[in-house]
């Protein structure tokens, strides 16, 4: 009994995991490279709508090309207008946020002429949740390995921290931030794609803050791509102890079983945890 | 001409503000070159135009005689073996030293970045000119003199053939000074053209074999060795150098500042001292011996100073904050102007105001008249350039900075106490001329003058006794005349 509980337990944290891992090391790269990643929640819900019409155009494997695609889309919208256009990150990253929520609702009734979820579409089986969370977590070591071991890393790196100083060596700074926050969108829409392919169908607001809380891992993992991933698990982990404990508790216990998660958030951006420094030019434009 | 890099007829004009207008120049490998001249004179803009970090907008810059076909960017810049080391290093802070070295120009094993690779040859060069680096060292944990070499080895490990230094020493302690251009002096043996921007007279005839001499924009003299410290001085200012301000000794006693006991944290104290009215007390150390905190301390920003402050026979809080500090009389030339001297983005007229707003608005609302009135003045008083209050501020050169600062800070009513700490850090020989005045006729009002400096000159024509710091202390205090470089080395180095 007890065993069984503990393996649907991990396998509910892999399955949970997955879109907050990704999303989270998406936005390390993002932030690394001096762009605020408050895109990260329109990436995923954008992500999840273009897996669920590519899923039911093609199957899984299409829906989840087209979620990446559809997240560096976003991605590209949000790099075009805070790296070319020296808008606000924080302000651009709202409004793609907002425009992300407005435009799958009305896309929505175009395509399935619905206004609050998709036909069931050909997802992916409970089975899937182990491989998926794995191959997230292995997401995360390969960025951590390119960020420290590459010289595409160390120009991410310095154009983060120092973009002045990167122009002076020959190295183009917009250029550098343009390709890390599609390829942060790309992530965070392969996210998303799992959160579709996982349900079997795209519902409105199916990113439901996941977005938010990856940013939060983002600064709990201190701006690395492996710690952000455990602090996204460490998130996952939580509000699958969460829909567990809501089966058996009842009353008040309950709510605030359901506000876990939200409050960890807190204490983690609160500093609680120890403070850390962020990149030096996050949010700066040059 | 192999081995040359040349200004052919350059001019810049950044808005309305002409940098530098029709400049011939040409720097030879095996030399080292010397551009001097007043803040604002044009010297930097030469050396931005050489890094192909601007363009000019007549005239080009040409390497070996040959003039690139395409736009001169920093990387075409480099291509041809021009090394720039900016004043403000470009430096990483978080990465480590061969990480900054290798930015940009990587060497690659496989997927990867070989940096082994690079640290080896980074430790050859290292060693070739004479210094000892950790590649794998944090650059955030290196002094400032480290922070420069890392600077000039970069470039170097770029293959600089023509290394340009942007006022190198103006970071650097006295003692940094010297082993610095002793290897400049060998990388010019070696054959590297070194081209240097200083405001430091002395330091020009010590290292240099030619000196271009630049005054708004244009060269106005250009001097060989043997070089001579008034020949340059006069050439820069145009006029006979001004003897140092007269600051007469201060008669009446009591009612200036007198200090007990004060600590800060463990860099300060405890220290005791006594400045009467109209009287320079010269503070004198190596960097990091407790200035800094003292300083804080005396004008209210130390948060966790104890003990005794008293100002004109009434205590002053050493913890009280600035407002307190200025309502008491004390004002306050910081020692790091872009940390707590100015506000970069806020106009001339604005940094101004600052700790002036509410005497300039009496009614609660500003008074823009008075302060336009008092701005143009004090422009004028200190030949601020250009004199326009509207301009931001990040807009002049440091010392022209330095001069909207100085003229704020004295300019405060019921001056008492004026804290001076660097005061002519990084500045040119003519405002540095109108800033010692300054301090001179803040001291001859009546006020107790604190001045911080590492540099000897000033302290000696200004002070009247000479306090000297060691490990948060004060070790010696001595009139000025018995002030030697013998007994001011032995005290700041801890021997007495």
């Amino acid at each position: 009994m007890t065993t069984a509980l503990l393996v649907a337990f991990v396998l509910a944290v892999f399955r949970i995991s997955v879109p907050y891992v990704l999303a989270a090391v998406g936005g390390t790269l993002s932030e690394r490279a001096g762009v605020v990643a408050l895109g990260l929640e329109g990436m995923l819900l954008t992500g999840a709508f273009c897996a669920a019409v590519g899923a039911e155009a093609g199957g899984p494997a299409v829906g989840a090309l087209a979620g990446a695609m559809g997240g560096a889309g976003v991605g590209v919208i949000l790099a075009a207008c805070v790296v070319y256009g020296r808008a606000d990150g924080v302000v651009v990253g709202v409004a793609i946020n907002l425009i992300a929520l407005g435009g799958t609702r009305v896309a929505m009734q175009y395509v399935w002429q619905s206004a609050s979820s998709s036909p069931t579409i050909p997802g992916l089986s409970g089975g899937w949740a182990g491989a998926a969370g794995l191959a997230a977590l292995a997401v995360s070591g390969v960025a951590a390995a390119a960020l420290t071991r590459t010289a595409w890393g160390l120009r991410v790196r310095a154009v983060g921290e120092h973009p002045a100083a990167a122009t002076s060596l020959g190295i183009d700074v917009a250029q550098l931030r343009f390709g890390a926050v599609a390829l942060s969108g790309a992530l965070a829409g392969l996210g998303g794609a799992w959160l579709a392919l996982d349900n079997h169908g795209f519902v409105d607001r199916m990113s439901g803050g996941r977005g938010y809380i990856a940013l939060a891992a983002v600064i709990m993992g201190r701006w690395h791509p492996g710690f952000a991933a455990l602090a996204a698990v460490c998130f996952a982990a939580t509000e699958a102890a969460q829909l567990q404990l809501q089966a058996v508790v009842s009353g008040g216990a309950r709510e605030f079983i359901q506000m876990l998660p939200y409050l960890l958030t807190l204490v983690a951006l609160a500093g609680v945890l120890g403070r850390s420094r962020p990149p030096a030019a996050l949010g700066r434009n040059v | 001409m192999s081995g040359t890099l040349q200004w052919r007829s350059v001019g810049k004009t950044y808005g309305s503000v002409v940098a530098c207008r029709n400049v011939d120049l040409v720097l030879s490998a095996g030399e080292v070159h010397a551009l001097v001249g007043e803040n604002g004179a044009g010297k930097s803009t030469l050396l931005s135009l050489a890094g192909g970090e601007a363009s000019p907008d007549t005239g080009a810059v040409s390497v070996d005689g040959d003039e690139a076909s395409g736009p001169w960017t920093p990387t075409v810049a480099m291509a041809n073996g021009i090394g720039l080391v900016h004043q403000h290093f470009m430096l990483i802070p978080p990465m480590s030293v061969v990480e900054n070295v290798v930015l940009g120009r990587e060497p690659r094993k496989g997927l990867g970045l070989d940096l082994e690779k690079a640290a080896g040859e980074l430790t050859a060069l290292a060693a070739r000119v004479g210094w000892t680096v950790d590649p794998w060292a944090k650059v955030s944990s290196l002094s400032v003199g480290q922070q420069q070499r890392v600077e000039i080895l970069k470039v170097l490990w770029r293959g600089a053939r023509f290394l340009l230094l942007d006022e190198p020493t103006a970071v650097l302690t006295p003692s940094e000074v010297g082993p610095l251009f002793e290897v400049l002096r060998r990388l010019a043996a070696e054959g590297v053209a070194v081209a240097i921007v200083t405001h430091k007279v002395d330091e020009v005839v010590h290292v240099a074999d030619r000196v271009t001499v630049m005054r708004h924009g244009e060269v106005v003299a250009r001097l060989e060795a043997p070089l001579t410290a008034a020949e340059i001085a006069r050439a820069i200012v145009g006029r006979e150098p001004l003897p140092p301000p007269q600051v007469p000794r201060p008669q009446g006693q009591g009612g200036g500042l007198v200090v007990r006991g004060l600590r800060v944290g463990r860099a300060l104290g405890p220290v005791d001292l006594a400045i009467a009215p109209g009287e320079v007390l010269g503070i004198a150390g190596v960097l990091g011996n407790g200035q800094t905190e003292l300083v804080l301390a005396l004008a209210g920003l130390a948060p966790d100073a104890l003990g005794e402050v008293t100002l004109g026979e009434r205590p002053l809080d050493p913890r009280g904050g600035a407002a307190a500090a200025a309502r008491a009389g004390v004002s306050h030339i910081a020692e790091d102007r872009l940390e707590r001297g100015v506000v970069r983005e806020f106009s001339v007229a604005d940094n101004y105001l600052l700790g002036h707003q509410r005497r300039l608005a009496p009614s609660g609302w500003l008074d823009f008249g008075a302060l336009d009135a008092e701005v143009s003045a004090a422009l004028e008083a200190y030949d601020v350039r250009p004199r326009d209050a509207s301009a931001p501020i990040r807009s002049l050169s440091g010392g022209t900075q330095q001069k909207v600062v100085v003229a704020r800070e004295l300019s405060r009513p019921g001056l008492r106490l004026l804290i001076a700490a660097q005061p002519t850090r990084g500045v040119d020989v003519g405002a540095m001329e109108r800033i010692h005045e300054a301090i001179a006729a803040a001291a001859s009002r009546g006020a107790a003058v604190v001045l911080v400096t590492s540099d000897l000159h000033e302290l000696r024509a200004l002070s009247h006794r000479v306090a000297v710091m060691y490990a948060g202390r004060i070790v010696d205090t001595m009139d000025v005349s018995d002030a030697s470089d013998l007994r001011l080395g032995a005290a700041m180095t801890g021997a007495r």
